[in-house]
């Protein structure tokens, strides 16, 4: 039957479709995994590739945990993972922080002031990212925009160290990835009914109380994306640190480009990825399972 | 006694453009009172100042006494019923009813049996668990109405109450609406743009346009006689002819028209004087249609052609061609059992009224 024919040319399109993103997940995801995987499981050596093959050449598998095993035994790595953390998690809240009521002032202006808002804030998109990190150095630095502005206030009479500080790493993380948490905060906010923050007033909840029992809960899927979005991309963050931050703040990332590429330890460089990985995947599939079960309620 | 609302010199502006203006009300305890009027005429603006969602620009509200034109929202005894509805969707249907005891500290236990009793009335006991996303369209209306009804307000404002269900859906709740309004005797202030919707639930109704009230009174009042050109076209369909008076006499009026070709005949001691310009208006179903010349005193006659007609079985309504080519409408019943039409297209008729159904229209 010719529409049987059509049914089934439709279901080919429809598998097409869905594989096409799977396909891309392994081509561009799972496969790099595996290598970095394989990687990491070898030894360094000083050859080309810089690493011990998996199988010998008895064609024994050759593989052992000893580079995690030494991320374990040396408190340096611990130390940095947990810095990282503690400066993307940092980061985030700050993001939040500033991002929420910009979020919902643009949320709630008229939409023609709306849409000029959006783009002042992905404006700052159309410079390139490292102009924009050194942009902040001449800011901050001792004989800085800042420094000099505040001495001819007469707010002070030494220049303050601000480059090269943990503070202007936040600066510069809470800057560059404020977008990040605009963005999703904005889409859910704009789709809020008004009503609801009204009606929770009518039955007798101030300004306030109407935020944290109906607006806060409501926006709970974008201030989720919106951290995550800000969240991984801060934790791996090199160039910003590197940048801004003093010699003494090593993160993740500073730790993962010198075992690369200037130790040439290939085999630990791996190990601390999927160290950071896994640290990376572990809350993210708890808060999915958890967004998960919310959407599972309502319906 | 029929000042348990008052509001006094009442206006919203924004920027220019006026909403509300220079508003008088009274509403009695118990009332269920309607403002009926198109959209953009400024009935939604008055609630929301009611609810106090909009600060007024000039007057004053009073109720029960207490002048509530400053407060809060959430301080007045007052809640409303939103056209969305505005059920919360992240709560379930019993947190939704509670939610407003909660906010007042009532405690636990009374809690839970006034929202067990609200439920009840409402008929919801058996969907209380459920989210606000797994109800239908009237089911979320009654979550609203009791939501707000369990803070037992001095007031209740509806919004549009039943604008967003279907028709057959519509009729059930309006009747509803108004055995719970009955049962409970709380002032219910409803806002709408149905005339039926107005007509069937509101022992009165203010019509509204442009900010301003254009007639306020019973249903029967504003339907029979209706004060100005507005309320007279905007609350059901009504014939119209201009004009001018002809002879005054103590208990009726003469006017000659020249789209009738007539001088009718309108009861009342109006106050107007001959020579003056004024419509006489008549509804359809006022008017009668035969084939004979009908007689009749001071009933007014016309002939004309049959332009147009339609049967909808209960009544018919004909549009009926005066020699001035003037279009009258007339809706009759349809008394006697035939399959045979009583007129055919392009029939000479008589139409007829009686003086007591012309309404004098002056502005």
């Amino acid at each position: 039957m010719p529409g049987h024919a059509v049914d089934k040319r439709d279901q080919a399109w429809r598998r097409v479709a869905v594989a096409v993103p799977y396909l891309w997940l392994l081509v561009f995801f799972l496969a790099p995994f595996a290598i970095i995987l394989k990687i990491s499981l070898a030894d360094p050596v000083i050859a080309q590739p810089p690493f011990t093959p998996t199988f010998d050449e008895h064609g024994d598998l050759s593989a052992s945990a000893d580079n995690f095993r030494f991320l374990l035994t040396d408190k340096l790595y611990a130390v940095t993972y947990l810095r990282s953390l503690f400066m993307a998690a940092t980061a985030t809240v700050l993001c939040l922080i500033l991002g929420f009521p910009m979020a919902y002032g643009i949320a709630r202006s008229n939409p023609a002031t709306r849409s000029l808002l959006l783009l002042l804030i992905v404006l700052p998109f159309w410079i390139s990212f490292l102009l924009r990190v050194y942009a902040w150095m001449g800011l901050m630095n001792n004989y800085g925009v800042i420094n000099n502005l505040l001495i001819w206030l007469g707010a002070i009479d030494q220049p303050i160290q601000l480059l090269y500080t943990d503070f202007a790493v936040f600066v510069g993380l809470a800057y560059s990835y404020l977008p990040f948490m605009i963005l999703p905060l904005y889409a859910t906010l704009e789709r809020m009914d008004l009503d609801l923050v009204e009606a929770a007033q009518d039955l007798g909840a101030s300004r306030t109380r109407a935020f944290w029992d109906v607006t806060w809960p409501l926006a709970r899927p974008g201030v989720i994306a919106g951290c995550l979005l800000v969240f991984i991309p801060a934790m791996g963050e090199y160039v910003i640190p590197y940048l801004l931050g003093g010699p003494e703040s090593l993160l993740i990332g500073r730790v993962l480009f010198d075992e690369f590429f200037v130790n040439r330890d290939w085999p630990l460089a791996s190990a601390v990825a999927i160290v950071l990985l896994l640290l990376l995947v572990v809350p993210i599939v708890i808060l999915q399972r958890n967004q998960a079960k919310d959407q599972g309620d309502a319906a | 006694m029929n000042d348990f609302i008052r509001i006094r010199g009442i206006s919203k502006n924004f920027g220019d453009f006026v909403a509300v203006d220079n508003v008088d009300l009274d509403i009695a305890r118990g009332e269920l009172f309607s403002i009926l009027g198109g959209s953009g005429c400024g009935k939604t603006t008055l609630l929301r100042m009611l609810a106090g969602f909009e600060i007024p620009t000039a007057g004053t509200i009073e109720i029960d006494g207490v002048d509530i034109t400053a407060q809060p929202p959430y301080r007045r005894h007052v809640n409303m019923m939103f056209q969305s509805y505005a059920i919360f969707p992240h709560m379930s249907v019993e947190k939704n009813v509670a939610y407003g005891l909660r906010k007042e500290h009532v405690g636990r236990k009374e809690i839970a049996q006034r929202v067990d009793a609200m439920l009840e009335l409402v008929q919801l006991r058996d969907f209380r668990e459920r989210n606000p996303g797994q109800l239908s369209g009237g089911q979320r209306q009654r979550v609203a109405l009791a939501r707000a009804l369990i803070k037992q307000p001095k007031v209740l404002l509806l919004d549009e109450p039943l604008a967003a269900l279907d028709k057959k859906l519509r009729e059930r709740t309006q009747f509803e609406l108004m055995n719970i309004q009955d049962e409970l005797g709380i002032t219910f202030i409803v806002v709408t743009h149905d005339q039926e919707e107005a007509m069937t639930l509101s022992t009165r109704i203010a019509v509204m346009d442009r900010g301003r009230f254009q007639q306020v009174g019973t249903p029967k009042e504003i339907y029979e006689f209706p004060t100005n050109r507005f309320v007279a076209g905007f609350v059901g369909t009504i014939n119209t002819f201009k004009g001018r008076v002809s002879a005054v006499a103590e208990d009726k009026i003469k006017v000659y028209s020249n789209e009738t070709g007539v001088s009718m005949t309108a009861l009342g001691k109006q106050l107007v004087e001959e020579g003056q310009q004024i419509e006489i208006a008549v509804r359809p179903e006022k008017i009668f249609v035969s084939r004979d010349k009908p007689d009749g005193d001071d009933d007014t006659c016309l002939q004309g052609i049959v332009d147009d007609l339609g049967y909808l079985g209960n009544r018919s309504l004909y549009r009926i061609r005066l020699a001035s080519g003037k279009i009258v409408q007339v809706s009759s019943q349809n008394r006697r059992r035939s399959v045979t039409r009583f007129l055919e297209w392009e029939d000479k008729v008589w139409i007829s009224w009686r003086p007591s159904s012309a309404v004098v229209l002056l502005d």
